[in-house]
């Protein structure tokens, strides 16, 4: 038989991507979405979550890793029931940026 | 205006959107919905032994059916034990909606008694899940759990509803319309056109089919475009039946059980096209070296399922029915005489040992003989092991739905609780379950539905009295280390199906075991068939698992 053996993730080499994505907003929507990722063991390296308008709507922004199962990544959450819309930016975004100063 | 308690309102909405079967089991947090199930005149509910059948069964109706049905489990462990059922839905697309008590809202998160959050644990298993938080609510949830149960790819969808939530009165106008499907996508035009072109100039091309094209209800699609194309066709585990396996272009199942000659054709295939499947480990074998000399046109209804395993040079998102129906006009009629001719030179070079056994005590003979038994309108469901790949391999399925079997999850158990469900909605039809003595096990207590329905389900079990597949595996591939793969004991399978009301005939003991089974299978109502099966008979050929397919052991 051939062995099918484990080898390690490697993620934290890829350079890193800032997804934007619209949700409705309701308790479950987070475990929705981080289920995805925990899943795969994708992790994601920072999440951001408030509502938007009315707050009917929320807004997520994750840092996560450009490894090449983004895209998969993006189309499984893409399929969620509560999930609106997905945006892809730069690492260069700076959302994250501007929040550095809460971590130091 | 109208007012009712939110259990009624769910009766209500169920009644509207034509459920006529729940197959369930009641308990605290789910007795408002039961006391108001009681007063349904339109639907039947079937009293499950275990969550886990109610769930199988509600399966096996939507199986046979394409429509969504519905199971009903009280909080905490009946809620846990409807997991395994609604995992296998989701893994195979079937649409189903469970419907679950919760405690109180207000004991939400305080470890009640029979709290547990399903609601957390279904959300990787379900398409989508709700946690109702008020009557009013309902209005929305439950067609929206139908709608999203039904649109697109198929799959399960969780309704978890607190008791005191069943309970709270609501005031409405008027009822929702009953939930209908989301209209599908829109074809991809340019993706067609190209997929023609490649299928045009293709030399070597095999059409690969899904469980998808069942679901989309495109096999007179698909089997059109085979012929007019030419294209040699084989079919996953789920998909069965879409082309007749008699039919000429027909190449049968593909990956790890195949058909030698079927894994050799798509060694030599240059273009692969690929509908309403996924590129599944057990078909494709290593992925690396699956048709390395092809390149694929892959359709789906599913966007993530595109580019997932294998990319396609062709990725085409859309309903598989529609978009074969776009794409036949644009193939041009070819019979590829020298592709068909190199195919059959396979097929003859390779021959399949189940095509000439007619014993009906052995494996293989007793699936051709049920087969010569029956016609094309019954069912055949199967549990999960050896006997499952032997029906998967020997059975001749002629149409679509004509086959339930648990694909992607793979769940021991499945078979007869499905079978029960399967009856339950189709009930004009025989209705056989192959089992193991294994998988058997595992649900047996569903004999007790099966007698109090009295449905016309034949349950053909073969017994190894092992874990067959285990022991197989242990032979082949671990230095035959054969551990806890065999049973000591050796239940008396007649006397427990006969303590639960349901006939048995022993093969083992019939004088004419033929004409003992012919007889089983024709008298209405259930029945148990024993037969012994020899537990050195494997499963060949066989894929060793991480192996590319052509690399087949035995057969």
């Amino acid at each position: 038989m051939i062995e099918q053996v484990a080898e390690p993730l490697r993620q934290s080499t890829f350079a890193k991507v800032v997804l934007e994505i619209d949700v409705n907003n309701h308790p479950g929507v987070m475990s929705h979405i981080c289920n995805l990722f925990a899943r795969r063991a994708f992790n994601m390296e920072g999440i951001l979550c408030m509502p938007v308008s009315d707050g009917k709507r929320s807004r997520i922004w994750l840092l996560v890793y450009d490894d090449q199962r983004l895209e998969q990544m993006v189309r499984q959450l893409e399929k969620l029931n509560d999930v609106r819309a997905v945006r892809r930016h730069g690492a260069e975004h700076e959302v994250f940026e501007r929040l550095e100063d809460f971590f130091h | 205006m109208k007012q009712m308690s939110g259990a009624e309102l769910i009766v209500r909405l169920l009644e509207r959107q034509g459920v006529r079967t729940i197959a369930g089991i009641p308990g605290g947090a789910i007795l408002p919905l039961y006391d108001a199930l009681s007063g349904s005149e339109l639907i039947h509910h079937v009293l499950a032994r275990h969550e886990q059948g109610a769930g199988f069964m509600a399966q096996g109706m939507a199986r046979v059916s394409g429509v969504p049905q519905v199971c009903f489990a009280s909080s905490g462990p009946g809620a846990t034990n409807l997991v395994t059922a609604i995992a296998d839905a989701r893994l195979d697309s079937i649409p189903m909606v469970a419907i679950t008590g919760q405690v109180p809202l207000s004991m939400i998160g305080t470890d009640a008694f029979q709290e547990v959050d399903i609601y957390g644990m279904t959300v990787p298993i379900t398409k989508h899940n709700f946690l109702v938080r008020s009557a009013e609510e309902l209005l929305e949830v439950i067609p929206a759990a139908f709608r999203i149960a039904m649109s697109g790819r198929p799959g399960p969808v969780l309704v978890d509803v607190p008791k005191d939530v069943q309970n709270q009165q609501v005031s409405f106008e008027d009822f929702p319309p009953p939930a209908a499907a989301e209209a599908l996508p829109a074809s991809d035009r340019a993706g067609i056109e190209e997929a023609a072109r490649m299928i045009n100039a293709a030399e070597r091309p095999v059409l690969y089919l899904g469980g998808g094209v069942v679901h989309s209800g495109a096999s007179a699609q698909a089997v059109a475009l085979a012929e007019k194309a030419g294209l040699p066709t084989t079919m996953t585990l789920m998909a069965l039946g879409t082309m007749p396996v008699d039919h000429p272009l027909s190449i049968g199942m593909l990956g790890m059980h195949a058909a030698r000659y079927t894994n050799f054709v798509l060694e030599e295939a240059d273009v692969l096209v690929c509908v309403g499947a996924r590129f599944d480990d057990r078909a494709i074998g290593k992925a690396a070296r699956f048709c390395p000399d092809a390149r694929i046109v892959h359709i789906d209804i599913d966007r993530s399922e595109l580019h997932k395993i294998k990319q396609a040079h062709v990725g085409i998102h859309g309903d598989v029915g529609q978009v074969l129906e776009a794409l036949a006009p644009l193939v041009d009629a070819n019979p590829r005489p020298s592709w068909l001719a190199r195919v059959n030179e396979l097929k003859a070079g390779h021959p399949v040992e189940w095509a000439t056994q007619n014993d009906p005590r052995t494996h293989y003979g007793l699936v051709r003989t049920v087969a010569a038994a029956l016609d094309d309108e019954a069912v055949i469901a199967t549990d999960v092991g050896q006997h499952q790949m032997w029906v998967a391999q020997a059975y001749p399925f002629r149409r679509p739905r004509q086959w339930l079997t648990s694909g992607g999850l793979g769940t021991m158990g499945f078979g007869v609780p499905a079978a029960i469900g399967a009856a339950l909605a189709e009930p004009q039809r025989t209705v056989v379950c192959f089992s193991g003595d294994g998988s058997l096990m595992m649900n047996i207590q569903e004999f007790a539905t099966l007698a109090e329905e009295w449905l016309n389900v034949k349950i053909v079990l073969m017994n190894n009295n092992s874990l067959g597949l285990v022991y197989q595996q242990q032979n082949l591939f671990y230095g035959k280390r054969v551990f806890a793969s065999r049973y000591r004991g050796a239940p008396d399978f007649a006397r427990i199906a006969e303590g639960f009301g349901v006939p048995s005939v022993d093969l083992d003991s019939a004088p004419n075991p033929r004409g003992a089974l012919t007889q089983a299978l024709t008298t209405p109502g259930p029945c148990l068939i024993h037969v012994s099966i020899d537990r050195e008979q494997f499963v060949y050929p066989m894929v060793p698992p991480g192996a590319a397919n052509t690399e087949m052991i035995g057969g």
